[in-house]
């Protein structure tokens, strides 16, 4: 994979046909933030994978990763926040930083609930850079009662390999298993192991509870796989993803299909409305996309964890990108799936 | 240099209510009606219905529009195929079936 970093102007497309802003005026719809119940931090850039429509450019040789004092303040925010009832850690693969069990630890001890972004890869993978294990991520999910939120594109090799790279597939199911071995997805354990579908292309979703269906039935009876929810996510126009659209000359006719399938009522449920993203540096967004097109909280007082200032960031007008348009496409999209099923 | 059948024109399928407004407009709501919602079929299965449909009618428009959707309502490319492949195996069928009139005229001609 490419890292070389692409000009951001080129990723983020800001086509006046595309204007978020302008649709949710003439639809006279105001989506002010309604409360700040997740924090949703990114770890780090780096992941033992590099994914075709990853939105973060994560890969192998990235580097970044929120410093101890970084983990320090996300800690104490949380404990100074009984509103904030969630940590929704993400990446890259968040379980690379070499702080994330302490953070996990910590969370959980606060009383947060808390939730892992995990490749399900990372278990056979270990660490791409120095090699460390990581197979006891199971046993230390299950002891710590994490929620584990895992893609899979799809139940059959073919699309998950080709969005995610070569044998994948495989491996993610064999990660499934010892998720499984520990409780996670089995009914009654109270261990929830929420997957994530997302197109292999520039089309939207099919419908969720469908979807789930046919991922519970196949998984279930070819592999004796378990797990609880599947998460429909639409793919964001920006970053890699937007740079193979506009390669292969999908880019307009992916925006078109976005805009045309706009939802007001996925737009209400915009997950950007409940939570606050935060970077590797500490700074804050409205959300992991437009932390990732460096678009940064509006507040003009509370721009990173050092001045987090929760009034403030309730009365802060979120920053609208054309990208929007794919949390707010048919049944809607969001970290925890469609909004509007 | 001027070219038929480019995938752009599909977009413009809504201009044939441009002369006669209100059939487009009884045909996009019969439409609407049959494909987009689910009834006795489900949308997943119209639209493996129309991709066959599309590829025995050779509408490179239609195979275009109903690959896109056959995927956005969950149908993966296994099954999609062997819809192709229905509708194949029915032309095939229907061809070597017409052979029966062959042979009914064929035993009207011979001694």
């Amino acid at each position: 994979m490419d890292d070389t970093p692409i000009p951001l102007a080129q990723l983020a497309g800001h086509s006046p046909d595309h204007d978020f802003q302008s649709l949710l005026n003439a639809r006279g719809l105001r989506l002010p933030p309604l409360s700040i119940e997740t924090l949703q931090v990114n770890l780090t850039k780096l992941c033992n994978q590099a994914c075709r429509h990853c939105h973060v450019d994560s890969s192998p040789s990235r580097t970044e990763a929120l410093p101890p004092e970084g983990v320090a303040a996300v800690l104490g925010l949380l404990a100074r926040h009984p509103q904030i009832s969630k940590l929704d850690l993400t990446g890259g693969a968040p379980e690379l930083h070499p702080q994330f069990d302490e953070l996990v630890r910590a969370a959980v001890r606060l009383g947060k609930q808390v939730m892992v972004r995990h490749n399900l890869t990372v278990q056979l993978d270990g660490h791409p850079q120095t090699g460390e294990s990581k197979a006891h991520l199971p046993a230390f999910f299950a002891e710590q009662g994490v929620e584990v939120i895992s893609s899979l594109p799809y139940w059959q090799e073919f699309f998950t390999d080709s969005q995610r790279g070569k044998g994948v597939f495989g491996k993610s199911l064999t990660a499934m298993q010892r998720l499984n071995a520990v409780g996670y997805g089995i009914e009654g354990s109270g261990l929830l192991l929420n997957l994530v579908y997302n197109p292999v292309g520039p089309y939207l979703p099919a419908a969720q509870a469908g979807l789930e269906a046919d991922y519970k039935r196949e998984l279930r009876e070819k592999f004796g796989l378990h797990f609880n929810r599947l998460y429909t996510i639409t793919n964001m126009p920006i970053h890699r993803f937007a740079l193979h659209l506009r390669k292969s000359g999908q880019y307009q006719s992916y925006m078109d299909k976005l805009l045309s399938a706009f939802n007001p009522a996925a737009a209400e449920g915009v997950m950007c409305r409940s939570l606050i993203s935060v970077d590797h540096q500490g700074r804050l967004y409205d959300c992991d996309f437009n932390q990732q097109l460096g678009l940064a909280v509006e507040t003009g007082s509370s721009s990173s964890l050092a001045d987090f200032d929760f009034e403030a960031l309730m009365a802060r007008r979120i920053r609208w990108g054309s990208h929007c348009l794919g949390c707010t496409a048919g049944a809607g999209s969001s970290c925890g799936g469609a909004t509007a099923a | 240099m001027s070219s038929y059948f480019e995938s752009e024109d599909l977009a413009k399928f809504g201009q044939i209510g441009r002369h006669a407004p209100k059939l487009a407009e009884d045909f996009f709501k019969y439409y609407g009606n049959v494909t987009a919602t689910d009834g006795a079929l489900s949308k997943r299965e119209k639209a493996l219905i129309a991709l066959a449909v599309a590829h025995a009618q050779k509408c490179a428009y239609c195979i275009d529009a109903y690959t896109t959707q056959c995927l956005e309502t969950g149908s993966n490319p296994e099954q999609m195929m062997e819809a192709v492949h229905v509708a194949a195996v029915m032309q095939a069928g229907i061809t070597l079936a017409h052979s029966v009139q062959m042979y009914n005229h064929l035993d009207k001609l011979v001694l």
